[in-house]
């Protein structure tokens, strides 16, 4: 009988919420590594506190934070080559920076405009994903490629702890496993679906013992614990790289801020809860092995986040005075080659644009 | 019309190795009406996959493969089983150029057998076109007999959005028809005149256009000539020919086996009252589908559009 109450919970984590850990282990990161860890992962922070205080001051549109799960997403990102593959949800936008998006674009994109979807070219990174686990599929179609061009690029599905109750989360899994192709499903648990929490998602007592059941490794990490993160990711990406397949990664984290800039989570969860978490601020603990080992102090802190701050007022600034683009454009990206009837609808808003233009 | 589509996929492998082909029983089994036949022995299992039972998964990797370079012709069993990947098809695949502003393409195939009057269990027998022409970004593509089967597949394979390519289960061995060996392609959005006539045009696709042709000439004994045309493509759609042949006759029937609301046919009765409302004689006349679920086997042939019905639409618009 397979008991699932028999199963192993071993979470991996190289660094404690207090900064401390395995001093050999430690030892393995170098302090420069360390250091663009936090530098990255404070960059982050800032961002998107800014991206908050910019949507509460009606300078864009919905936001969703990710503000607690710096880690998770810094980590992971850290261990990918920049030709490797990213499908990212919603929430994702640390990733999504790390792997070469922008922040210019991501104004355009949180201010509604077209141009705001379109990745740099070379950027393998895949349109931000809205419908829940829908990337997962994408995410192994574009593995499985890479495998039948003979190619060593790995991709990676992000998402988050609801997403595994969907039909696409299985389906992806099974077909990555039947497979067998380079492909990391990385998981952000970060106990909530908006607002229904974990306990109610799943009867399954972690997210990471689901691979199991596809014939898949699983992995359970902190992921509040950057080096943890890094060093699992790691471990899979280059598995994956060596063909030996998919494997799912639950990153334990919590969301510290709404779902959304549209989301209350004072209705559904207690400050009590909140405060919890963020004294496993994955930032903090980081912060307190920089210190012990003298490399970051108050006056480096402040300049960071400064120099932060003007790139964001920068990008910001310069998404601003772009070209915005005009309802013209939505007929260009339907198909290769507008059919006629597509065609005809264009002309009818060019002719009105052209009228109100004259007026 | 079975034998074309096989050798379109197997001509366009040939010529393309990142053509490949997967779905359910394409493999080994070569398609459950051996669509498939023998591609797996030609191209062995580096190019012709049977996936796990899963049509989410079969459309949601395809679009990954495509975005990474390669051409997947994914099949859908059943036309009728495709609205477990209805996600993938009109959210995902459909607007994978416009949520990349370009950057990404997503040129996949996607096939499947549909429509009546075979005697099949439930959900197998649905046409759902118009499920899919109301999805901007997604071509649909319903050929009527082999030869157009073969060029509109190889047209579907190279072009570089995702087709949707419908082929009628009644028609894949209902006749047999030259088709040339070599590959040739027939555009996407160019109708073809089935027949000519002056009196009545009669606008069909698919499973419903050697319906429609059989009883024009049978029509034509008694005095009435009836022209046909067979969209062979909805999206992009040839309205120039429709627009065409109403000036010409004045009375329009539409024959399509989908449900009758909201069905195709009306989108192409909406577009001749838009473009040529004055030239109509008579009221459009639709036969389609009764809007009901598609029913049980013993009553098929009372629901889906046949020559009595189709008859008694043309004396309609002939007392007009």
């Amino acid at each position: 009988m397979f008991d699932p109450g028999k199963l192993p919970v071993e979470v991996v984590q190289i660094l404690d919420e207090n900064g401390n850990g395995d001093e050999r282990q430690l030892a393995a990161f170098s302090d420069e590594w360390l250091l663009r860890a936090y530098r990255e992962m404070r960059r982050a922070r800032v961002i998107d506190e800014r991206l908050l205080r910019m949507q509460r001051q009606g300078r864009i549109g919905t936001y969703a934070p990710f503000s607690g799960q710096e880690a998770a997403q810094i980590g992971s990102a850290l261990a990918l080559h920049k030709d490797d593959w990213i499908f990212p949800s919603y929430r994702e936008v640390a990733v999504c920076l790390m792997h070469g998006m922008p922040l210019e674009q991501f104004f355009h994109y949180v201010q509604g405009r077209l141009s705001g979807k379109r990745m740099p070219e070379g950027v393998n990174i895949f349109p931000t994903q809205i419908i829940i686990a829908a990337q997962t599929l994408h995410a192994v179609g574009c593995a499985w490629a890479s495998k039948l061009k003979g190619e060593p690029h790995v991709s990676v599905a992000y998402f988050g702890d609801g997403a595994t109750s969907e039909g696409d989360f299985h389906e992806a899994m099974n077909f990555a496993a039947v497979y067998n192709v380079p492909v990391i499903f990385f998981c952000q648990n970060n106990q909530y679906a908006i607002s229904v929490p974990y306990r109610k998602q799943t009867a399954s007592r972690t997210i990471a013992q689901k691979a199991l059941a596809y014939g898949m490794k699983g992995v359970l990490v902190d992921g509040n614990d950057v080096l943890a993160v890094y060093e699992t990711m790691k471990q899979a990406v280059e598995a994956a790289r060596r063909g030996e397949g998919p494997m799912l990664i639950e990153a334990l984290t919590y969301r510290l801020g709404p779902h959304t800039t549209a989301d209350d989570p004072t209705k559904y969860r207690r400050p009590e809860e909140v405060e919890t978490w963020r004294a496993k601020d994955p930032l903090r603990r980081l912060r307190l092995l920089l210190e012990r080992r003298g490399l970051w102090t108050e006056a480096q802190e402040d300049a960071l986040v400064a120099q932060v701050n003007d790139e964001v007022t920068a990008a910001y600034e310069a998404a601003i005075a772009s070209k915005s683009g005009s309802i013209v454009d939505v007929f260009d990206y339907v198909y290769s080659e507008a059919p006629t009837l597509l065609a005809e609808q264009k002309d009818e808003v060019m002719r009105r644009k052209q009228r109100s233009g004259v007026r | 019309m079975i034998e074309a589509i096989n050798e379109a996929m197997r001509q366009e492998m040939e010529r393309d190795p990142r053509i490949i082909v997967l779905g359910e029983d394409v493999g080994e089994n070569g398609g459950v009406f051996r669509a498939t036949d023998g591609l797996l022995a030609q191209f062995g299992e580096g190019r012709v996959f049977d996936t796990p039972l899963a049509e989410s998964g079969i459309i949601g990797t395809s679009i990954g493969l495509a975005i990474n370079g390669m051409r997947p012709i994914a099949e859908i069993q059943f036309l009728g089983f495709v609205y477990q990947a209805m996600d993938q098809l009109a959210a995902q695949a459909a607007r994978i150029r416009f949520r990349s502003a370009g950057r990404f393409s997503c040129p996949i195939v996607v096939r499947s057998p549909y429509g009546g009057g075979v005697r099949t269990p439930e959900l197998h027998s649905d046409a759902l076109e118009a499920l899919f022409t109301h999805s901007p970004g997604l071509k649909v593509v319903m050929p009527s007999n082999p030869y157009d089967a073969k060029g509109l597949l190889i047209s579907a394979i190279r072009d570089e959005d995702p087709v949707l390519f419908l082929e009628p289960m009644k028609l894949y061995r209902a006749f047999r028809m030259e088709v040339p060996e070599e590959p040739y392609t027939i555009p996407l959005g160019q109708a073809r005149v089935v027949k000519e006539g002056d009196d009545v045009t009669i606008i069909a696709w698919g499973a419903t256009v050697p319906l429609a042709a059989k009883v024009a000439a049978e029509m034509e004994a008694k005095g009435v000539s009836a022209e046909v045309i067979d969209l062979r493509c909805l999206q992009p759609l040839d309205f120039d020919a429709i627009i065409a042949s109403v000036e010409k006759t004045g009375r329009v029937m539409i024959v399509h086996e989908a449900v009758k609301t909201g069905g195709f046919g009306a989108e192409v009765a909406a577009l001749i009252s838009e473009r040529a409302l004055f030239s109509l004689s008579a009221p459009i006349v639709r036969i389609a589908g009764y809007d009901t679920p598609y029913p049980v086997p013993s009553v098929e042939d009372d629901w889906l559009p046949n020559a009595e019905r189709i008859v008694e639409g043309i004396e309609t618009l002939l007392r007009y």
